[in-house]
């Protein structure tokens, strides 16, 4: 049961971090110059609504069964959801804020460290937190259908390979407690001080 | 014109009110005694915290009393109720209705044709003609205030509380609304009991002017502030009811 | 930000358009340069959907899809809504009934399959029933929120002005918490959407899920499959604008700030 579960969080872990790697730096690129903006933005809205589990086919045959394979559908399943979070954060900065950055007449690269870095963290911080939340979703949804180990599986396994409804029930508990716990770490991230200006007071 | 002194509309006798904060008991308000007359203008003026809200939320029936006890037209306050109408100090009107459809928000048991008289009646008399059906994210702020207060009048209250309602507004719109509020207090007649921390707006406006202490708020001192309306804010008796009022705060103040 | 001057009209439908154009012309090219026996050109993917198109499979396919989902966040929002304002209302409840709802929200409905087969066997139930459960808990959710976020001065007014609670649920605070509950309601589209169609690979014979995984197995019609993929896409995309249409109604548009 262990196996199963590192097996899972390995696999979030792996396609959400690349999915973040990406898709922020170029979700924030493109937030801020608008046009850039306006020419993806309307094919991510496209491409959004298709279940990461449809593109199943296509990770089967570009990365077989197996690890890749879920790790490829994590990655897809986190990809448009944070760059699509990256880009509002970049919309909502307050102008007020670029006007200062511009006023003291920082270098790009100061500008990014100092004025755009801080001022989008609180919104990523939070977008995180729901992709997390759904890329957890997707690993046990694509275990269930293109791998061999892992929580999805399980339950599959566990019900065609002798009707074992305790070890279902059992599997959709851990489940769940592992998405809570997940969702709970990322909102105590929240609350580490430095960000916590990004959130109104409660 | 004098208010001429009627009858006891509201009474508050030996009010106090106290609050429990973690486990303590913080005492807001203490031995508050008060008559207002029918038909009179009260301002009441204190430092922040000095309960001024609590007492108003008292006299709305929207808090009990921990002590002693409120009386309108002699019958004890037991909770809100439409004759006598609160209104804010900002974001108080319905923003999913329009102009028409807040000042009618009350009117629910009229008929219709009473209920459209009346509208018509209170948005001339808040000069909103023409923006019957306009929402308030586009009115100004000035604009929705006078909205409130033609939601309140609309029901035909007996008194009206006012918890510094022109108080996010700027200076000069601020000027504008007092006139407005005293015209509309001069054609219909009501009790009014106005909170505020601005001098000027207190003798500008009141009849009588409460002044309430710091925590625990007790009252300080009632001032009556004996000219007619218009009145002249240069004018000498005008500065010299200013004067009063400052140093007695300025006493308020340092309690 | 970096152009001072506002993008002219036309600019919203070009960027988008020439970028699209891009997106075909690198695809059609990797498809050459790789020399995939397999994997789809553009082309072939648009006489894949043409062929679809004209065995009559896909409509009653894309009616599958929309049927489940209109039972399923229907219901849902049927059932959610007046839960989610009740447990709102009464923050009593609301803490009882809180951790149970916390408890089972993260778990996939995808989870949920095994028990729905088991309910209701393979087939349109089995979907509906995901769907539902996919919608239910962010609508719920969605509703309390929207409920205890709306401030206590309307809440105050409405007694001041002499309604019952029954009144001021129907005549302030709902209204009041509109804009929030359209929101929630919005973002559960999208889930059932998402998950109707994963729902059809697994546990369903029909609908665009199905069509997807189907073209897959029986043929290896991957034109087919990415055929399918930009309708469940383009499906998605529409039920989202159309909802966001609703939020521009005058009475609910104070709700929603002032959207670039």
């Amino acid at each position: 049961m262990l196996k199963y579960v590192v097996a899972s969080l390995f696999r979030v872990t792996w396609g959400f971090l690349l999915a973040a790697v990406i898709a922020i730096p170029l979700g924030l690129t493109i937030g801020w110059y608008r046009r850039a903006g306006m020419a993806l933005s309307p094919l991510v809205q496209v491409f959004r609504p298709i279940s990461p589990l449809a593109w199943i086919p296509i990770a089967i045959l570009w990365f077989g069964v197996g690890d890749l394979a879920a790790i490829f559908l994590i990655f897809v399943g986190c990809f448009f959801p944070l760059m699509l979070t990256a880009m509002s954060a970049v919309h909502n900065i307050p102008a007020v804020y670029v006007n200062v950055g511009r006023n003291f007449g920082l270098s790009a690269a100061d500008f990014i460290y100092r004025v755009l870095y801080p001022a989008v963290v609180p919104q990523l911080i939070i977008g995180s937190r729901i992709t997390l939340g759904i890329a957890w979703l997707v690993v046990v949804a694509a275990e269930m259908i293109a791998v061999n180990s892992g929580l999805g599986f399980l339950i599959i396994d566990a019900r065609n390979a002798g009707n074992r409804y305790d070890l279902v029930i059992a599997g959709m508990i851990i489940i769940g407690t592992i998405g809570l716990l997940l969702d709970l770490g990322m909102r105590s991230l929240e609350r580490v001080k430095s960000f916590r200006w990004g959130y109104s007071e409660d | 014109m004098l208010a001429p002194v009627r009858d006891v509309k509201l009474r508050m006798e030996r009010v106090g009110m106290a609050f429990e904060r973690d486990g303590k008991s913080v005492s807001v308000l203490e031995d508050i005694n008060l008559d207002v007359s029918d038909g009179e203008f009260i301002c009441l003026v204190g430092p922040s915290g000095c309960g001024k809200s609590t007492m108003l939320n008292l006299m709305g029936g929207f808090l009990a009393p921990t002590q002693g006890s409120v009386t309108i037209d002699n019958q004890v306050v037991r909770g809100p109720d439409p004759r006598r109408i609160l209104v804010f100090q900002e974001r108080g009107v319905f923003p999913w209705l329009t102009v028409e459809g807040n000042i009618g928000f009350g009117l629910a048991k009229l008929s219709r044709a009473e209920r459209r008289e009346r509208i018509d009646h209170y948005v001339q008399m808040v000069r909103l003609q023409g923006f019957e059906h306009t929402f308030p994210s586009d009115l100004s702020g000035g604009m929705q205030q006078r909205l409130q207060v033609a939601r309140a009048l609309a029901v035909d209250p007996d008194i009206l509380y006012l918890d510094e309602p022109f108080g996010a507004l700027d200076s000069i719109t601020r000027l504008l609304m007092r006139g407005e509020l005293l015209r509309i207090w001069q054609s219909e007649r009501r009790t009014i009991i106005f909170v505020t921390h601005d001098v000027d707006e207190a003798v500008q406006l009141a009849d009588r002017v409460v002044v309430l202490s710091a925590r625990p708020g007790k009252i300080q001192d009632v001032l009556t502030i004996g000219i007619l309306h218009p009145r002249n804010i240069s004018s000498a008796s005008y500065l010299e009811h200013r004067d009063d009022l400052l140093k007695k705060i300025g006493l308020a103040y340092t309690a | 930000m970096n152009a001072l001057t506002q993008p002219s009209r036309w600019e919203k439908f070009f960027w988008p358009l020439l970028a699209a154009a891009l997106l075909l012309l690198l695809w059609h090219y990797s498809v050459i340069w790789t020399a995939t026996q397999v994997f789809p050109s553009p082309l072939s993917v648009e006489k894949g959907l043409a062929e679809l198109f004209r065995k009559h499979v896909l409509w009653s396919d894309i009616g599958d899809s929309l049927r489940r989902v209109a039972i399923g966040f229907g219901t849902a929002a049927a059932l959610g809504i007046p839960l989610g304002l009740t447990l709102g209302w009464y923050p009593a409840a609301n803490q009882v009934l809180n951790p149970l709802l916390q408890i089972l929200r993260p778990i996939s409905p995808i989870a949920w399959i095994p028990i729905a087969i088991v309910l209701f066997g393979i087939g349109d139930h089995a979907a509906t029933f995901l769907v539902f459960l996919a919608a239910f808990f962010p609508i719920v959710v969605a509703c309390v929120s929207g409920v205890s976020n709306v401030p206590t001065m309307f809440r105050r007014a409405g007694r001041n002005f002499g309604l019952s609670p029954a009144q001021i649920l129907a005549r302030v605070v709902f209204p009041a918490a509109l804009p929030q509950i359209l929101i929630g309601l919005r973002i559960a589209l999208g889930i059932s959407w998402l998950v109707v169609v994963a729902a059809e690979m697994i546990a369903v014979d029909s609908g665009l899920g199905y069509l997807v995984i189907d073209s897959r197995n029986s043929g290896k019609r991957y034109d087919l499959v990415v055929a399918a993929m930009l309708l469940i896409g383009l499906i998605g995309l529409a039920l989202d604008i159309g909802f966001r249409r609703l939020e521009k109604i005058r009475s609910v548009r104070w709700g929603f700030g002032h959207e670039s």
